[in-house]
């Protein structure tokens, strides 16, 4: 009973918080918190399968939620008929072209005999490949790349409703998730968390370098929405009086109303992911999961497949992420590959989970939500904190403007204070696993 | 064929800047593999030590400029340099005294050291961006090159010129020195020797009556010198950015990796590995198969086998590769 109570003081908090924040600064913001602090607690569900689950240590979290940003554009933008004629199927062939190459030269190391033999067909194959590979990808690149290179220049999308790109963006962090995990698994806790770390800065730069795929740093705005714009509920007559009958200009309620209609869908997504995570935590795959974990030789001789199990819990809750980060697109409107950043999509998803609890799925969005709302209101309260601290001094002194300036920096050493404290002083987090 | 011409514009544009380069990333991973072969965790922190470090070195370089010392032709960093030493050991070993030896004592699985090793970062992170602002410093002055392109083109009367800058050179000299001071010291000393033996083998060590927080605090003094040495030479060849110092971490993990954790002279060799490919596969050869080549031959292209903005890729490619063939890397480390 006082284990509910607790999870559900601590919701409470969250909820009070979020709620002063809307009678302090405003609902928009208290709103802006609400949908992000949803989207932090699907990437914290999806990093607390991993590593609450199964110990895998993944620190490519970024990674995972770029593709199912990437995912959004390919999915929802309008179809770009010129560039698939000028260059598109050359693109394709040029990738189907390298994938066959890799799958030749695996097929070469496994299924020849071992010697001088093999060394060279598979040093054939790589290069033959590579200047193949680069010799139908580049021109193809080029074409695409080039038209109208001030609004397009890439392959565009489906033109599919954007809402289909969610699972879209899950199943691509998955295919992403498979290759990492496929050669990456095997590996030792901490080589891991190395090789996941540069994959994802390998998966940013492709999408920071690839222009014809998403426009790359030349980014992709004006993405399709799953709900109605801002402009046309003013424009319309019905919308405007119901504003006025609750006593609201009709401005905001618009962006308000916005607002909580992507908070109604993300919450949906939650709610469906919550019940599935948790129904796998107490079934047997779960509890084998949990085995595995704390005893891996053991699981194995109990006939466990470690590296299978881990591989699909590595893919699963990969996919969560990039579920997630569809979604943080499509809120966003917009996809920047240049504002992915390890500290804020890697780490301090790691924050959450931490401190929520590792292993708890209520402990991750309980994370989810309460980082987040730090991370936001760490800057307007430390810029609180430094006025008062400077109040003595000088109006004109550098220092003060100095450390005026620095406010936005306060957030890391929150973050990194927080995280060690909890590590500290309640390693299990703040919603511990049963 | 110009063999000549070809061999001046490969030194110039690969092999010297992967020299430099080499010997930076040679330092931080040293620094990485001693953590690891002591503390027996991989430290996330160890790209913002390095930044810290460096960036006391630039607070006091230009303090020192201010003031109007300077070291001549060389930059005045080099005169900072030992106050960052000593700023940035007090900064690790203040943060061991207060987090990492709890752990220590609790025997914590080394996966949760790498965690705590996380929230280290954050708050350096943090502090870096706090004191000098997350923008781009340059602190690098004195004289810009040992040879310019230009006088060595008059020099040789070639068509290629070769130049080398000053802090390429002092990047290879410095790291050079510190190389061998710790090979010294680890091969020679008593405290060296007993660090090596309880890497080796904890137990006997604690046996064979070593006191281990006094290897804990020498292992950290040298670490807070490497990376320091290393962040500032990195900081003079090109310039000083926080995130870049963050992002250095890959290549530094990379090498310490494929040298194979824990072992000082892999690390130096990963180093190289490391800063060789990268180079040389970002590079464009155009340049140097035109002189190459007979005319008919000559390339259209730039000859570039990947874009500069994969260097990381690179990196990364071959810490796998290396992983996959040779799991405890190309000198056995260990493997915890």
């Amino acid at each position: 009973m006082s284990d509910m109570m607790k999870k559900t003081g601590l919701f409470g908090l969250v909820a009070v918080l979020i709620l002063l924040t809307g009678f302090m600064q405003s609902w928009n913001t208290a709103l802006q918190i609400l949908n992000m602090g949803l989207i932090s607690a699907i990437m914290a569900l999806g990093v607390n399968l991993q590593w609450g689950f199964a110990g895998l240590f993944n620190v490519g979290v970024m990674g995972f939620v770029a593709l199912g940003g990437l995912a959004t554009v390919l999915v929802s933008t309008r179809p770009i008929p010129e560039a698939w004629s000028a260059g598109g199927f050359g693109i394709l062939l040029g990738l189907v072209l390298g994938a066959a190459t890799i799958v030749a030269a695996i097929l070469a190391y496994t299924r020849m005999a071992k010697g001088k033999g093999r060394t060279l067909a598979m040093l054939v194959i790589l290069v033959g490949g590579f200047f193949l590979y680069r010799w139908v990808f580049d021109p193809a690149v080029g074409a695409v790349e080039a038209i109208n290179p001030a609004s397009q220049g890439n392959i565009g999308g489906l033109g599919l409703p954007v809402l289909l790109a969610w699972p879209v963006g899950g199943l691509l962090a998955a295919g992403g998730a498979w290759v990492i995990g496929k050669t990456a698994l095997g590996l030792r806790s901490d080589y891991l968390a190395i090789a996941t770390l540069g994959i994802a800065e390998i998966i940013i730069a492709v999408m920071k370098n690839e222009d014809w795929l998403a426009r790359g740093v030349k980014n992709v705005i004006g993405l399709p929405r799953p709900v109605p714009y801002e402009v046309d509920l003013q424009a319309s007559p019905a919308f405007v009086e119901r504003a006025t009958s609750l006593g609201l200009d009709a401005t905001t309620a618009s962006t308000l109303w916005v607002k909580l209609l992507y908070a109604a869908l993300f919450t949906v997504v939650l709610l469906i992911l919550l019940w599935m995570t948790q129904r796998a935590l107490h079934s047997p795959w779960g509890r084998m999961m949990r085995a595995i974990r704390d005893n891996e030789v053991a699981a194995e001789a109990m006939g466990k497949n470690v590296t299978r199990r881990h591989l699909q819990v590595f893919i699963l809750g990969s996919a969560i992420c990039g579920i997630a980060g569809a979604m943080m697109t499509t809120l966003d409107g917009q996809l920047t590959p240049g504002t992915y950043q390890p500290l804020r999509f890697t780490f301090l998803i790691w924050v959450m989970v931490i401190v929520g609890g590792s292993g708890n799925n209520i402990g991750a969005v309980l994370g989810g939500f309460l980082i987040w709302f730090l991370w936001v209101q760490v800057e307007p309260l430390g810029q609180w904190l430094m006025q008062l601290i400077t109040m003595g001094m000088a109006e004109d002194s550098a220092l003060k403007a100095h450390l005026l300036d620095s406010t936005a920096h306060m957030r890391l050493l929150t973050m990194g204070l927080v995280l060690l404290l909890v590590l500290r002083f309640s390693p299990r987090g703040l919603i511990p696993e049963k | 064929m110009d063999f000549l011409n070809a061999i001046v514009a490969l030194s110039n544009f690969v092999l010297i800047p992967a020299v430099a380069y080499g010997s930076q990333l040679a330092l931080g991973a040293l620094g990485v593999t001693l953590i690891y072969g002591i503390l027996r965790f991989s430290n996330f922190a160890h790209g913002d030590t390095m930044a810290f470090g460096t960036m006391v070195v630039v607070l006091f370089t230009w303090w020192f400029q201010s003031m109007g010392i300077t070291l001549g032709p060389l930059p005045t960093a080099l005169l900072a340099l030992p106050f960052g030493i000593i700023a940035c050991a007090a900064l690790v070993i203040g943060t061991d005294k207060m987090v990492y030896q709890f752990y220590r004592e609790q025997k914590a699985k080394p996966v949760i050291l790498v965690i705590v090793s996380m929230g280290v970062m954050f708050i350096m992170n943090g502090l870096v961006r706090f004191i000098i602002g997350p923008n781009d410093q340059r602190f690098a002055d004195g004289e810009r090159f040992i040879i310019s392109a230009r006088d060595f083109k008059q020099m040789t009367g070639l068509r290629e010129g070769l130049a080398i800058k000053t802090t390429q050179g002092i990047t290879v000299v410095v790291a050079v020195i510190a190389v061998v001071l710790l090979f010294w010291f680890l091969n020679r000393t008593r405290t060296g020797k007993s660090m090596r033996a309880y890497s080796d083998n904890e137990d006997l060590a604690l046996l064979s009556g070593i006191n281990p927080e006094r290897v804990v605090l020498y292992t950290w003094l040298i670490v807070a010198a490497l990376a320091t040495v290393a962040g500032t030479l990195y900081g003079l060849d090109k310039t000083f950015k926080p995130f870049t110092y963050f992002q250095l971490l890959l290549p530094i993990f990379a090498a310490a990796i494929v040298g194979g954790l824990g072992s000082p002279l892999g690390a130096i060799a990963g180093g190289f590995v490391i800063a060789f490919s990268e180079v040389t596969i970002t590079y464009a050869w155009k340049k140097v198969l035109g002189y190459l080549l007979p005319e008919t031959l000559e390339p259209d292209g730039l000859v570039q086998l990947l874009s500069t903005d994969y260097k990381f890729a690179v990196s990364f490619a071959i810490l796998v590769i290396v992983l996959l063939f040779k799991p405890t890397g190309l000198f056995k480390g260990k493997s915890v």
